[in-house]
């Protein structure tokens, strides 16, 4: 049974926890303000706000309602775009209707929850950001440019900058966003009693974020036994030399940890790239790395870092280097009864990173190929390089030899061909809908000469690298 | 056949019943040869109907006086309609064998009429009524109508409502797209860059039944020369049939296809004269009086304002310098600016659905309730019918109600489609108010006792004006005296389009009302090291009449532009060697997102229209093929960087073909 607060009501549902969200409101509670669209997680236009007790305080994210079970959302509170509702329009939605940001209207309700979730959680009132928050919600009727506006109009109208997050739901409520029964809900879910644990089963499909499974096999995961993995508390930490990730940490956490940005300036806007807001809510690193998705983004990214996996069962551990894990198309070496606790990498590693994605569409797509260089080098040679790409072979790929033959070389236009040209020939990227295997190559070439230039932009520059070939 | 033909039905109790039962069912088949490739259809001579040929003027002799003559080929792909909502319908048993049918639907009156035709049924047993549609684009307009059928077939057996609802990636498989189109072009100019003959061949894509395939063809034909005036044109077309799902209606209609082949056919002359493609295109704009290939005379011609006024307002040759100095101080990325013009015409092709009705009643309390033929699916017509209704009785327009649309209010509608639906419904609309309004006029005088001089009074404001003097008749008593004096407070009026015809034995005649035109500048970025883009801006100046909902049209142009930019550059169908479709998804079928959106500046033009409303001009489908100048900014940003790169007019123009350009070597 899962318990929550739906809008402004308590109530208990009994559907398999496999169930999403999406169903039980549109279908079981007859809420039709929340479409139904894409069942993946790419529109958009299920966005729901899901509310939770973290830290003491009620936090808000956006979320997709059709990637999001039942089982992950006891003692929550959701919030459809009939739960913003009030007797007349209110500032948001006033600002969609006055700027042209709504036409068919099929895409307006969840873009009102992903613009009042940027305003539950934004420190300042960005319009960049808030492009950002509303980014994974598709339209295709206005061409964006009265969303724009409507976006432009909210930010200078409401100074978020004043609002610390303590009081943001009053404040919200005050400026008339939120409506009044928001300021009780905390105490309406402090109220649902904590579940007594129950003992899972050995072979329970363990559930991250969910929106993998829920996109790819909905139907499947009616059947299984669940385990819903709770909220990663420990998230990014230093431990002497090394990083340490939780699994369960979601994009979005790490994207903003501070201690990953000080690793590395550039993730905010590299993992911009990788998913939208929404998913990133929910997303978790460890669900990137166990699909083993050939173009995963984040096992691209932790392969140049030499990264390693704390792999847990109940009575042992053991570490694999995520290199080792990957052992074939969708093939990981994961045991029964054995999970992804953590991924370690040694924090040096960070020094001397780079990592590229291109895909079809610039945000929020599939790559065609992705990269990520790791470099340490010391009087203009590399000591160590650390080179990944996805797209490019059946698994997230590492290049042992373009590694092996970059150690110790002289950081050099010579030095970036040669390697380029030895990366080439060590995989065999398939013709898809992502590219044609010669473009692949080539892409993953340009992807190689990009990770150089920007490491060492006074030693490689393009002319040297083109005027070579 | 098709792939993706619905062969049965499963009506169930759930959603998931249903798909577990369909998945059970065992089909007995046997493979036949199949083609894809609207070429190769044609070269086995599988057509839907005979080629058609629109000429003006003789080529064969024009060549002879050219100095330059170019040819070349050129391919635009399939387009996804991506309408949130998917394909719907639902369906209530009614007493005697009658149904009621809440349908997503373009063309109710197609929808009742179909269904009666399977059911057997009279038409006055089947009453379709739309509210609103989540997008629509032309991929509702014929395509909407099986699956009505499917599930009044169903309920009218198991006489039960039943809900249809495709899956998106059942829509995505299942239903029709933008045609894509493949061509042949041979284009001829003077060293100053006239053009002067123009020689296409169009194969369409059709899929495996006509649907809109023919009226698509022809409008294809009508803008095989776009906004340009050319003295010798021979433009041939054909409609072949191919085992993919029958392509039907997409913003543009047919028309996008043609122009993006004629603007190669500039690019590639331009690259032989040594000029500036831009060049061409000022030269050859139409001008008052020149006649298109179909006979039609240009009148009220925008084209030159629009170019000028898009060089002037928006200062094009400083942008081009400043262009040009960006990209001598960048290696790795390059910018461009390409124009692209437009012109489109406005009316159906198939001249018997340039009609409408409206039905207007007035409610003893003051308010006005409004039905007419349009469907609203986000293009604002029910706003712009509201405004033409408070205009007219000179009421806010909170008074004013839009109906659902309705086949039992609202007999024989053409489907909303061709850009036309706020111009044929408001016409209607109007004619029905001043109907009321005649009658409203008699009650004043009467209530004035001037009855004598009835033709002084009117409405102002809500208030009965005498001799341009207000009276104390406010409009709710005057409604009040009007119900009790029987005076009848409801018309219902019919529009048919004047002077539109079209004779298809000489392919002559004048098929349009009017023509929208407008021009615009697209300028990319292309990162060279990389090969993805960034569409920097888009600057438009558009032909748009006195606008009956400015913010309505400023929408649709900008909508209408993404799309058309979507269509030339990410938006890539892709089926496998049995014409399966590949990218069935939205994470597998991209669209632009608000990353993707460039800048958008728009100017209207607020010119009279005398051929429409109240002044106004169509909108709809006209700013898609703006869109198409991203296809030859990006070309020339490539050949900056690649100056050896020489294109093969192939939309879309992806990342991938971007970066295999750029490095390319010849």
């Amino acid at each position: 049974m899962t318990r929550l607060v739906l809008n402004r009501q308590l109530i208990e549902d009994h559907a398999n926890p496999a169930t999403v969200v999406l169903d039980l409101i549109r279908q079981r509670q007859g809420l039709t303000g929340t479409k139904d669209v894409c069942r993946e997680g790419d529109c958009g236009a299920c966005q729901v706000l899901l509310g939770s007790m973290r830290g003491g305080r009620l936090r808000y994210q956006a979320v997709n309602a059709c990637l999001l079970p039942l089982g992950a959302i006891d003692a929550c509170h959701v919030v459809t775009v009939e739960g913003l509702n009030g007797e007349s329009l209110n500032p948001l939605q006033r600002a969609l209707v006055d700027c042209g940001a709504i036409q068919c209207g099929f895409c307006t309700p969840s873009l009102m929850m992903a613009l009042t979730g940027f305003f539950l959680n934004a420190e300042t009132s960005n319009e960049q950001a808030a492009i950002d928050a509303v980014a994974g919600n598709l339209c295709r009727c206005t061409g964006y440019a009265g969303i724009k506006r409507a976006i432009t109009r909210l930010c200078r109208q409401f100074d978020l900058a004043g609002s610390p997050p303590e009081r943001r739901i009053d404040n919200l409520v005050h400026w008339q966003i939120l409506p009044a029964y928001f300021s009780g809900i905390a105490e309406k879910l402090s109220a649902i009693a904590p579940r007594d644990a129950v003992e899972q089963s050995p072979d329970a499909v363990l559930v991250g974020g969910g929106t993998d499974l829920w996109a790819t096999r909905p139907h499947w995961l009616h059947t299984q036994s669940l385990a819903f993995l709770s909220d990663s508390a420990d998230g990014v930490r230093f431990d002497a030399n090394d990083c340490i990730v939780d699994a369960a940490v979601t994009i979005e956490q790490l994207r903003t940890s501070k201690l990953f940005r000080q690793l590395f300036p550039s993730v905010t806007q590299d993992f911009e790239l990788i998913c939208s807001a929404p998913v990133r809510a929910r997303a978790t690193v460890g669900g990137n790395l166990i699909n083993a998705s050939p173009i995963a983004d984040l096992a691209v990214f932790f392969l140049a870092l030499n990264a390693r996996l704390l792999l847990v069962s109940h009575d042992a551990s053991r570490t694999v280097s995520l290199k080792d894990f990957f052992r074939g198309y969708k093939q990981i070496d994961l045991q029964s009864g054995e999970r992804l606790q953590a991924i370690h990498f040694n924090r040096t590693a960070a020094q001397g990173f780079s990592y590229e994605k291109v895909s079809m569409r610039r945000h929020l797509d599939i790559a065609a190929v992705n990269s990520a260089l790791g470099i340490e080098h010391a009087d203009g040679r590399i000591v160590t390089a650390r080179l990944s790409a996805g797209g490019v072979a059946p698994v997230p790929f590492y290049f042992e030899k373009t590694c092996a033959y970059l150690q110790d070389k002289s950081i050099a236009p010579a030095t970036v061909l040669a390697a380029a040209d030895i990366a080439r020939h060590e995989i065999a990227p398939i013709s898809d809908l992502r590219g044609s295997a010669e473009y692949k190559r080539l892409l993953l070439r340009q992807l190689i000469f990009a990770h150089f230039m920007k490491l060492f932009p006074e030693v490689i520059r393009w002319e040297q690298l083109h005027a070579r070939q | 056949m098709y792939q993706g033909q619905p062969i049965a039905v499963v009506v169930a109790e759930s959603e998931s019943e249903a798909r577990h039962a369909a998945a059970r069912v065992k089909v007995d088949y046997r493979e036949l040869p199949s083609v894809f490739d609207a070429r190769e259809a044609h070269r086995q001579g599988l057509h839907i109907a005979p080629p058609r040929i629109f000429s003006l003027g003789d080529v064969e002799q024009a060549w002879q006086t050219c100095d330059v003559i170019v040819e070349g080929r050129t391919q635009s792909g399939a387009q996804e309609h991506v309408y949130l909502e998917t394909q719907t319908a639902l369906v209530y048993p009614l007493e005697n064998g009658g149904l009621r049918v809440v349908s997503a639907t373009q063309s109710p009156g197609m929808v009742q009429r179909i269904i009666a035709r399977v059911l057997k049924l009279a038409m006055t047993q089947v009453e379709v009524d739309v509210l609103r549609l989540g997008g629509g684009f032309g991929g509702k307009e014929e395509q909407a109508t099986t699956w009505a059928a499917i599930a009044a077939l169903a309920a009218s057996r198991v006489q039960r409502p039943v809900k249809i609802r495709l899956s998106r990636s059942d829509d995505m498989r299942w239903t029709g797209k933008r045609h894509p189109y493949d061509a042949d072009f041979k284009i001829g100019l003077d060293c100053s860059g006239k053009i002067l003959a123009y020689e296409v061949s169009f194969y369409q894509n059709a899929g495996a039944v006509a649907d809109l395939s023919l009226a698509i063809l022809e409008r294809t034909l009508f803008h095989a020369s776009n906004s340009y005036f050319i003295p010798n044109v021979r433009a041939t077309a054909v409609s072949c049939r191919t085992h993919l799902p029958p392509n039907t209606a997409f913003r543009g209609f047919g028309g996008p296809q043609a122009m993006f082949v004629l603007e190669a056919a500039i690019f590639k002359a331009a690259a032989a004269l040594q000029i500036d493609a831009a060049e061409i295109q000022r030269l050859n704009l139409l001008q008052e009086g020149q006649a298109f290939p179909y006979g039609m005379p240009a009148t009220e011609c925008r084209a030159g304002l629009c170019w000028e006024r898009l060089q002037e307002k928006h200062a094009l040759s400083r942008r081009q310098q400043a262009i040009d100095d960006f990209n001598a101080s960048h290696r790795l990325e390059k910018k461009a600016l390409a124009l692209m013009p437009i012109c489109f015409g406005i009316s159906f092709t198939a001249t018997f659905l340039n009609q409408a009705g409206a039905l207007v009643h007035v409610y003893a309390d003051g308010s006005v309730d409004v039905s007419c033929g349009a469907v609203e699916m986000g293009q604002g017509v029910k706003q712009k019918i509201r405004n033409i209704v408070a205009l007219t009785f000179s009421i806010a327009s909170d008074r004013v109600k839009v109906e659902s649309t309705n086949t039992s209010r609202i007999a024989n509608m053409s489907p909303t489609a061709a850009s036309v639906g706020a111009d044929l419904n408001g016409q209607a609309a109007l004619a029905a108010c001043r109907q009321i309004l005649q009658g409203l006029k008699r009650v004043a005088a009467g209530l004035l006792e001037i009855e004598a001089e009835v033709d002084k009074i009117g409405i102002e404001q809500e208030r009965v004006y005498f001799n341009g003097q207000p009276t104390t008749i406010g409009w709710n008593q005057l409604i009040s005296e009007a119900y009790l004096s029987r005076t009848a407070l409801s018309a219902h009026a019919h529009y048919a389009t004047p002077g539109v015809y079209f004779d298809r034995s000489k392919e002559q005649g004048r098929p349009f009302a009017y023509h929208v035109y407008g021009c615009a500048a697209i300028e990319v970025t292309v990162d060279c090291l990389r090969g993805i883009y960034r569409i920097d801006e888009v600057v438009i100046v558009h032909d748009g009449g006195k606008s009956l909902a400015p913010e309505v049209d400023l929408g649709q142009v900008e909508g209408g532009l993404m799309q058309g930019l979507g269509w030339m550059t990410i938006e890539d169908i892709r089926h496998d060697s049995q014409g399966r479709l590949l990218n069935d998804t939205l994470t597998a079928y991209k669209i632009p997102d608000i990353h993707f959106a460039p800048e958008i500046n728009v100017e209207f033009l607020a010119k009279d229209n005398p051929a429409a409303i109240l002044h106004s001009k169509a909108v709809g489908e006209p700013p898609f093929m703006y869109g198409i100048g991203v296809y030859f900014a990006l070309v020339k940003a490539i050949q900056t960087f690649n100056p050896a790169f020489e294109p093969e007019f192939s939309a879309p123009m992806t990342p991938e073909k971007v970066l295999l350009a750029l490095y390319s070597e010849t």
